[in-house]
């Protein structure tokens, strides 16, 4: 993962501290600004990969200073934090431009995992990729095959789903609840382990006999796909 | 005094009061003028007759016979009046004494004082009304009659238009008065109740006179207002009680991890593991929060504009095929029979209850040693769509299925195994936001938990149901 430049937009001082404390050890640069109209003005100036933006700030609430970013003409992704967790205030938050919401409290693994994922949606930028490669498993979005070392691998629908999410951000950490959002676009809790045993599952079918895994389990943050 | 003037009953009664009397005054004027009119027509119609009979006398006997006619009706006594004068207005006959100078001079009809004959002048002039002629040979004749009648009749209507003026202004106040302070009498104690409730006495109720009038009705309704206040409150008081129960436990609890990990010279792995044990239990609490939050907003009932046309159906397959590996993991068979089910709601809420369902039956619906069996139906029930999870466990029993609809309410049995409890009765809360209900049964044996929801008005066998 390439070092990312994000601004943190947070009125509490004593999150913001240490939100920018945690992404400097994981080696990304990130600034701070107290305030919605300040991190208009920071964002409006700053080379930043992502933002992340609390919903309540004091002089510009986070919604106004999305709108203002996107009706300039930024297309910066946004990360909406908020205290509000419902259903309907996320809706309300992408609606006004964020990309992804998080509603807090958050842990600091699932907030940079969907950062990383964010960064590197904006980097790759170009075509979407028909096929997903890596090392020797390859995942045909048209045709929907997937194999491994030349030999095709029967999937489920939602299993190829899983894998396609999870080879689409290959090399980067996914967690479980990114994966229910986006695999089964389901935005509440499980309760049990539900996302594990699908992947469990689908490792039997893409690890399973081979000498090196891809699928790896990231302790206290989720999964990821790497050769 | 100064509230009573400034009440609406007051306000009214007085507008009707001036208009009242504005009435009274119109219809004791009229007959007044009606009735001067009237007698003054009588006179004059008298003296005309007596001009007429005089002017025969004056064609007959000339100014001698005129002179003898008007002597002796002169002395007749009564209000008519006579006199016959020359040019310069020396009397000559009649019962008039002393007439305004020039009055003869104008021939026609005339109002004028005069005085009898034999009147001093120090006596009261009287009014007249008269006909002035002139006749030949230059005299002057006058025929009236005395005001006096007309006069007096003016003076008793005009008594009687002040008088009941009077009587109309004295009976209204004091009818305003009377009615004002019984109206404010009811109004303050109402007052003086809301006051006492808005002070914290929540079980306090507006009185009402049980007489069905627009005040009792007002009250009626502020006191089904207030039930349904003091009705909300205690639910929140409840609430807010079983949250302080429930979130201190896993607080102390998590308190406790942090001292203890402080107190004894724990190696690194020690202090990793109480940190992992923290977080793990800091995570239940925001769960339980969450469930929280949601039942309180599905309680509220303030999601229902998110609500569009989703397929329940969908939705239970969709859930079924989420935890069918888990299912699947603990040796339970989840089978989901369900077709479309065309319902008005949330997919997140509705889907979060099916997912809490399903999860409580494989939790719980499984007996030690023996296979598990989990089976979820989506169907029609007349207007209703009907889901039901199944399981093949141990049930609950008879005493305690209301029960488990409650908030924090887990049973002995389940205590040990983890979970907030708030599962059901979000159910529940989702189910009344849904307009529908939640039901246990007895699915002999096991639990067999019913979620009823109205179906979509735009499913053609909804329209329809008794087909």
């Amino acid at each position: 993962m390439q070092t990312m430049r994000i601004l943190i937009i947070e009125d509490d001082r004593e999150a913001a501290s240490y939100l920018t404390k945690a992404f400097r050890e994981a080696g990304h640069v990130a600034d701070h600004a107290a305030d919605g109209e300040d991190g208009l003005a920071m964002a409006m100036d700053g080379p930043y990969d992502v933002l992340i933006v609390d919903r309540m700030l004091p002089k510009k609430d986070g919604l106004s200073v999305i709108g203002d970013l996107r009706s300039a003409g930024r297309d910066t992704p946004v990360l909406i934090l908020s205290a509000l967790g419902q259903v309907d205030d996320r809706v309300k938050g992408l609606r006004a431009g964020g990309d992804d919401y998080l509603p807090k409290p958050y842990s600091f693994s699932e907030l940079l995992a969907r950062v990383e994922v964010l960064s590197r949606r904006r980097s790759s930028g170009s075509a979407p990729e028909t096929v997903y490669k890596v090392a020797d498993l390859e995942l045909d979005r048209l045709s929907h095959r997937v194999s491994r070392g030349g030999e095709d691998i029967i999937l489920q629908p939602r299993e190829f789903r899983l894998l396609e999410y999870l080879m689409k951000n290959a090399g980067q950490v996914v967690t479980r609840t990114m994966l229910l959002e986006h695999v089964w676009d389901y935005h509440f809790d499980p309760q049990t382990n539900v996302i594990d045993v699908h992947v469990s599952r689908l490792r039997s079918k893409i690890d399973k006999g081979f000498e090196r895994p891809l699928i790896h389990t990231i302790r206290g943050a989720g999964y990821t796909v790497r050769a | 005094m100064r509230s009573l003037l400034s009440t609406t009953a007051f306000k009214i009664i007085a507008a009707y009061l001036f208009i009242f009397v504005l009435f009274a005054g119109f219809v004791i004027g009229w007959l007044g003028f009606a009735t001067q009119r009237q007698l003054t027509d009588q006179l004059t119609e008298t003296i005309t007759a007596e001009v007429r009979g005089l002017a025969e006398q004056f064609a007959v006997g000339g100014i001698r016979r005129l002179v003898e006619v008007v002597d002796e009706r002169g002395n007749r006594p009564g209000a008519s009046l006579y006199l016959v004068a020359t040019f310069s207005g020396v009397p000559i006959a009649g019962n008039i004494g002393e007439l305004p100078s020039g009055t003869l001079g104008r021939p026609g009809w005339i109002e004028t004082d005069y005085r009898r004959a034999g009147e001093s002048a120090t006596d009261r002039p009287h009014r007249a009304i008269a006909q002035v002629f002139g006749l030949p040979g230059n005299f002057r004749l006058l025929v009236g009659r005395d005001l006096e009648d007309r006069d007096r009749m003016r003076d008793i209507f005009g008594r009687g238009f002040r008088l009941s003026l009077l009587v109309a202004l004295v009976l209204g106040l004091l009818g305003a008065y009377f009615v004002t302070r019984r109206v404010l009498k009811r109004v303050d104690a109402m007052t003086d109740m809301s006051r006492r409730i808005m002070d914290g006495d929540l079980t306090g109720r507006l009185p009402t006179g049980g007489s069905r009038d627009e005040l009792d009705r007002l009250a009626g309704s502020v006191n089904d207002m207030l039930g349904r206040i003091e009705a909300l409150m205690a639910g929140m008081k409840e609430v807010s009680d079983n949250i302080a129960h429930d979130l201190k436990t896993p607080l102390t609890r998590l308190r406790n991890k942090a001292e203890e990990a402080l107190r004894g010279e724990a190696s690194d792995e020690a202090y990793r593991a109480a940190l992992t044990g923290i977080i793990e239990e800091s995570d239940g609490l925001i769960r339980t929060f969450n469930a929280l939050l949601m039942i309180a907003r599905a309680e509220a009932g303030n999601q229902r504009d998110g609500m569009a046309p989703v397929d329940l159906g969908e939705i239970a397959r969709g859930v079924g095929e989420l935890y069918e590996p888990v299912a699947d993991e603990a040796g339970v068979t989840l089978t989901v029979a369900a077709g479309p089910m065309p319902v008005t709601g949330s997919r997140e809420l509705l889907g979060q209850v099916i997912a809490n369902l399903v999860d409580n039956a494989l939790k719980y619906g499984r007996v030690e040693g023996q296979a598990g069996e989990v089976t979820v139906t989506v169907a029609a029930d007349g207007p209703d769509a009907v889901l039901t999870v199944a399981d093949r466990g141990p049930g609950i029993a008879d005493a305690d299925r209301g029960r488990v609809l409650d908030r924090f309410v887990r049973l002995e049995t389940s205590r040990s195994r983890p979970g907030s409890g708030l599962g059901l009765s979000l159910a529940a809360a989702v189910a009344r936001l849904h307009g529908g209900s939640i039901a246990l049964d007895d699915n002999r044996p096991g639990l067999k938990v019913t979620l009823r929801l109205p179906r979509s008005a735009d499913d053609p066998r909804a329209a329809n149901p008794s087909s």
